[in-house]
């Protein structure tokens, strides 16, 4: 059986305030990720987000590839903030002053 | 990937029911804060149906079941990860102190090794002790012994899967 329901399978941009490039690579069934989007929304912070899950095979390879760059685990959520600081999983204190 | 999930109320009711009562008389604990976890049983049903398998919501499933046996909900990192951080790493399972209120919960690092560390992992996994009259199996979930020929189809502990086992001695 599959459910289907209309989640984007692409990066969504959010507008806010700038804070550099803050990309948050995610998985759509994770809840330590959904807390990090969460978090990012109410800090309102000019983000994207990707569910790398929901990803065509291919373009889910390409993605791994760039989380794996930051973060040799792969796990999620990976949250890279201009192409330098990364953080790993839903460290809230961190993703709170890295964002000040 | 396939479509996105959307599993019915019932569904995630009826689930996290079944884990809540299979958890108690197992002797572990599901998360207290309803919400939290049926969003992960939530994440559980949506992988079951996406991968044919109950993998870890918090982690990205290959597909291939025989390679992700090890994600598969209850994985093989939740023992340790109770005892080191008080959850598993999604934190569905909690331990006493954490359901009790006197340990705070935290986000509990990733322990499963890289893809290349599974592959020597597994590796080393086919060898064994002889002399035994019967192999010695080890349930890789609930560390669960039997010596017999094979391992059981389900683990009467914890009912994880006969593949979930491993040659222990």
């Amino acid at each position: 059986m599959q459910y289907r329901s209309g989640i984007t399978v692409e990066i969504v941009h959010v507008s806010g305030r700038k804070r550099g490039k803050v990309m948050l690579f995610a998985l759509s069934t994770c809840v330590w990720c959904k807390k990090t989007k969460e978090l990012l929304a109410s800090l309102g912070v000019d983000h994207s987000y990707v569910f790398v899950d929901l990803l065509p095979e291919k373009e889910m390879e390409e993605m791994m590839e760039k989380v794996m760059k930051f973060n040799p685990k792969g796990s999620f959520p990976t949250l890279v903030i201009d192409d330098r600081k990364c953080i790993v999983g839903f460290r809230e204190d961190e993703i709170r002053e890295a964002l000040a | 990937m396939t479509p996105a999930a959307t599993p019915t109320e019932a569904e995630i009711t009826a689930l996290h029911e079944k884990l809540d009562r299979e958890a108690e008389e197992a002797g572990y604990h599901l998360n207290p804060d309803r919400t939290f976890t049926r969003d992960l049983v939530r994440g559980l049903l949506v992988n079951t149906a996406r991968y044919g398998y109950q993998s870890c919501p918090c982690r990205l499933a290959s597909g291939n079941r025989s390679k992700d046996l090890d994600i598969i909900c209850p994985c093989d990192y939740r023992d340790p990860d109770l005892i080191e951080h008080g959850a598993c790493y999604c934190a569905l399972y909690v331990s006493g102190p954490i359901l009790a209120g006197t340990q705070k919960l935290r986000p509990v690092p990733e322990r499963r090794p890289s893809p290349d560390q599974r592959k020597a992992i597994r590796e080393v996994r086919t060898t064994s002790i002889g002399g035994l009259a019967y192999p010695v199996w080890r349930c890789r979930v609930c560390g669960y012994l039997c010596a017999r020929k094979d391992p059981p189809e389900i683990c009467p502990v914890c009912k994880a899967t006969k593949e979930r086992f491993e040659r222990f001695i």
